[in-house]
Formats: structure tokens, sequence, C-alpha cells
């Protein structure tokens, strides 16, 4: 009686959860995959092939644009992992008690606020008749306006803002957990700052980096609103294809194509980045 | 280079203003926005023309002010109502998962773990499409074989909210597995042996010491559901949510009303983040 009612309560459990994987994440991503595959040869007339495909790589711009996208996506996660470890760093390292508490909450505020505000505010200070231009005049630096906005450096610097965040909390939660004596008995045995960077810090800061990196390679190459508001009408991002062919053209079989492309690529490069470093999906994401 | 090692001055210095820029570098984006929104200017860009409440409480074109623009109220209650949906639905789903892979061992515990993760490495464009893809298939499906109409299989609100569940729970199922793992469970063998029922002991004992973790995620899920663009775009219909009613206006160009919105953005979210913190501990 009693195991019949706990094997009861288990299938209980078990059924919110099965019903959400299977309806909107497994379901959804095959049927992705099945309409990807759909040629359309006549009015409502489909066949099976990989039309779709071999249109993605017969088009120049749009494997251009797909291999943009993830090279800038990754520039973004280097740079992102270069100017946020310094920071996570002085965190979890060089402050105590209240002015930690203070300085990571100050990291954090930014990233509550919608993505849509943060870019707008990178806008409005970018644009050619914005703070930054209207500032270089002032000081004399520049005789006219100039335009920041509409340019690679500027979906970088959005990029990079944007998942900023992403990169800094694992860091300092690894960086938090390396005792400090390690370090002070790096420098007792003769060790330089750099050597006890290179062999102690960052081999126990490994989790937190790559957790930080997959997130801000995800966030950076599903980004739409970046690349868009701040890029420009042309700057190219395989997101805004995606959009394309979905909202504006109604070509939903070539625009699943693209999609499961991108997925292939994230997953095939989040893959590769946990084989590297001999992490687990569970251990760096599930924290 | 921790706080027992002495440093260089030099170095001690350049690392402290490496981080003050860091943070200025984060703080400015949102300062902008929050002073343009006093620029008395049609404008969110320089010169400076005075400072202004219009953009708030404006009633007049072109300065109509937040509190008097119809379409960004009501995108603000669309908004709303998603995230209460989004939030109770992600809350009773993570939940349950929580107890589920915290208390029970069962056979392929661990690939449905995997798979729980996995929204969290999809980009949200790609669930949004394919949430979409597929729940058209089914509408029509469904239409050919019974000749109905089955518009909450089409880009709408109810779409949105799924789209947005789909993710937001794999957040809410992390938060409240952190606080269940915590639990001492002699807790609730104390209750069973002074004669509860197991339900009884979960609801009395266990449910009340998840509680502050199941309010930080209901928070969080908000807040998530509130800034959520990219899902919330490929499966918006004819009720858009405040962020694509901005994101639409940003594109014809941009008018201070913007920036008064972004500001009282930026103040809910900065107080709901800190809830969801409080909550946690």
């Amino acid at each position: 009686m009693r195991s019949d009612k706990s094997k009861l309560g288990f299938f209980l459990l078990l059924a919110p959860l099965l019903i959400w994987l299977t309806t909107l994440i497994v379901l959804p991503h095959v049927g992705m995959f099945f309409v990807s595959l759909q040629e359309k040869v006549g009015i409502r007339q489909y066949e099976t092939s990989f039309a779709n495909y071999a249109v993605f790589f017969n088009e120049p711009l749009y494997w251009n644009t797909f291999a943009r996208t993830a090279y800038m996506s990754i520039t973004a996660t280097f740079l992102t992992l270069i100017i946020g470890f310094p920071i996570a760093y002085y965190i979890a390292k060089l402050t105590r008690g209240r002015a930690k508490t203070t300085l990571f909450l100050m990291c954090l505020i930014p990233f509550w606020v919608s993505e849509l505000v943060r870019t707008f505010g990178w806008m409005i200070l970018l644009r050619e008749t914005g703070v930054l231009s209207s500032f270089l005049q002032y000081i004399g630096a520049v005789s006219g306006p100039v335009e920041f906005l509409y340019n690679d450096a500027a979906i970088m610097t959005g990029l990079v803002y944007t998942s900023m965040l992403f990169m800094v909390v694992p860091l300092v939660t690894t960086l938090d957990s390396l005792d400090d004596s390690l370090i002070e008995a790096g420098y007792d045995l003769g060790g330089s700052s750099l050597s006890i960077l290179r062999e102690i810090v960052i081999p126990h800061a490994m989790p937190g980096i790559v957790s930080g990196c997959i997130v801000v390679f995800m966030l950076s190459l599903g980004n739409y609103l970046t690349p868009i508001l701040l890029g420009g009408k042309d700057s190219l991002w395989f997101t805004g294809l995606i959009y394309n062919q979905f909202i504006t053209r109604f070509n939903w079989e070539l625009g699943s194509a693209f999609g499961f492309l991108l997925l292939g690529l994230s997953s095939l490069i989040v893959f590769l980045a946990l084989k590297i470093s001999g992490q687990s999906l569970g251990k760096t994401m599930g924290r | 280079m921790i706080t027992t090692i002495p440093q260089s001055a030099p170095f001690r210095w350049s690392y402290r203003a490496y981080v003050t820029l860091f943070f200025i570098y984060l703080a400015l984006p949102l300062v902008t926005v929050c002073v343009f929104a006093f620029n008395d200017s049609v404008f969110p860009s320089l010169p400076w023309d005075g400072f202004t409440w219009d953009w708030f409480f404006g009633t007049e074109a072109p300065r109509i002010g937040v509190f008097h623009e119809r379409p960004i109220l009501r995108s603000i209650v669309i908004s709303g109502v998603v995230a209460i949906w989004v939030s109770g639905l992600s809350v009773i789903v993570g939940t349950c998962n929580a107890f589920l892979f915290v208390r029970h061992d069962f056979r392929g515990k661990n690939l449905l773990y995997i798979l729980m993760l996995l929204p969290l490495i999809i980009p949200g464009i790609i669930l949004g499409i394919s949430i979409l893809v597929f729940s058209s298939t089914i509408a029509n499906t469904l239409e050919e074989a019974t000749g109905l109409w089955f518009d909450g299989l089409r880009p709408g609100l109810i779409l949105v909210v799924l789209g947005q569940f789909s993710f937001i729970t794999t957040f809410a199922t992390l938060v409240i597995s952190a606080r269940l793992q915590k639990f001492d469970s002699s807790l609730e063998e104390a209750a069973l042996n002074l004669g509860a029922t197991k339900w009884g002991a979960i609801r009395q004992v266990t449910l009340p010491f998840l509680l502050p973790a199941m309010l930080a995620a209901a928070v969080v899920a908000v807040l998530m559901s509130f800034e959520n663009f990219n899902t919330t775009l490929m499966l918006v219909g004819s009720d858009a949510p405040l962020t694509v009613t901005m994101f639409d206006r940003l594109k014809l160009g941009s008018t201070p009303v913007l920036n008064a919105v972004s500001l009282l953005l930026i103040v809910v979210s900065a107080v709901l983040g800190l809830l969801s913190l409080l909550l946690k501990r």
C-alpha cells in the first residue's frame, strides 16, 4: 500500500516535467527539423529533401553571415572573459564584507534591466548626435559630429556589455571557493604572480570560466536586439536572417533549416568547450 | 595578489582604476537613459534643453507622457498578465522538478536532468520558432480534421506564455532545488514520527522551508518574463508586450517617452531583483 502510494506520488512529480519537456522542448525541435527537410515543389505540395540546406550552402550571403555571427560571438566571449576576469578576481579576493556585497550587487543591477533598455542606452551614447560625439566636440578632440553607431565595434561593445554578468558571476563564485592559503603557498614556494595565476588560480576557476564562456557565447549567438539596433540595417546577424525568413518572407522551411544550423553550431561549440575543458553540462550549468 | 600579499603601489592603483572604469562602463548606459527622460527636447540626445516632467505626465502631443500614453500602458498590462502566468506555471513545475530530482532516484534521471538544463543553452529565438512551427502544425492538422479554428495555437498571448515558460522553468527548478538540497530531512521524519501523513509533513514542514526560494523563483520569473524579447518576438500576435512595443517604437525613431518608460523599468527591475536576492538568503 505504502509503496503504491509513493509510486503514484513519483509519477505525479514526473508528469509535469515530461509534459513540459516533450511538448515545449523535444517535439518542437524534432518538428522543426522535419519542416526544414521539406522542399516546396508546388502550392501546398512538399517533398522531403535537403534543398533548404543546399540553399544555405549555395548562397554566400547566408553562410558568410553564419560564419560572421560565429566569429563575432567567439570574439565577444573572449573579450568578456578578459575584461571580466580581473573584476571577478577583485570582488572575490581583494574585497571583504560589505564592500564585496556592494560591488557584487552593482554588477547585478544592470542585468535585471531589460536588454532593450541597455541597448537603447548605448544608442543614446554612441549615435551621431549622442553623448560621446558631443563630448568629444566639446573638449575639441573632433571638429564635427562623429557616428559611433552602426559598425562592428558598436555591436561588440553591446554584446560584451549584455553578457558581462554571466561571466562575472560564475567567476566570482569559483574564485570565492579558492582558498587564499593556496595562493600564499604559491608565493612562499617562489612563484611569480604570473605562474600562480597560470598554475593555481586559472585551473581552479576553470568550471566558472567554462560555464561563463558557454552562456556568453550562447547569448551572443542568439542575440537579435544588439546587432539589429547597434549594427544598423546592413549589419548581418544570423538570427536576423531567421527572423526575416519566418516573419517577413514566410518561408518557414528555409527558416527552420537556418534555425537548425544555428542550433547545430551552438551545440557543437558547447560540446567542444566541455570536452576540451573536461567539464560536464550538469556540473557547470546546474549550479 | 590577495590582501595578505603586498603589491607595488602603481599596480594597486592601476588595478583600482581599472575596476572603477569598469563600473562606470556598467552604469553609463543606464544613467544616460535615466537622465534623458528629463530632457526638455523631442529627441533623446544632446543638447540638454532643460529639465521637464513632460515625458511622464505630459498630456499634449508631441509631449504625451508615459502615464497618458495608452498603447504603452496597455502593453505594460499585457506584460504583467503574461509575467504572472509564466511565473505561476514555472514555479509549480519547478517545485515538482525540484522534488523529483532531489528526492528520487530512477532510471533515466541523468538524461532527464540534462534535458531539463537544455533550455539554458538553446538560443531564445530558436525556442520561439520551434514552438511556433510545432503549434502551427498542430493547429493546421486539427483544423483540417475538425473544420474548427484553434486560435490558441496561433501566435498570440498563449504562445508567448508557453514560450517564456519553456525556458524560465529551468531557472525556477535550479533556484528551488538549491534550497531543497539544504533541507534537513530529519525534520520531515520527526513530523512523520509524530503521526503526520507524508503529504501533511511536506505541507507543514518542507513547503514552508521552501517558500522563500519559491517566492524568489517567482520574482526572477517575473523579471525574466518582463524583459524577454527573442522568444516573445517570434510568438507575438496582435497584443504586444512592453519590450516588443518599445522595439517597434525604437525602429521608428525614439522620443524621450521611451527613456521615461525605461527609467520606470530600471526602478522596478532593481527593486524586484533586490527582493529576489533577499528572499534567496
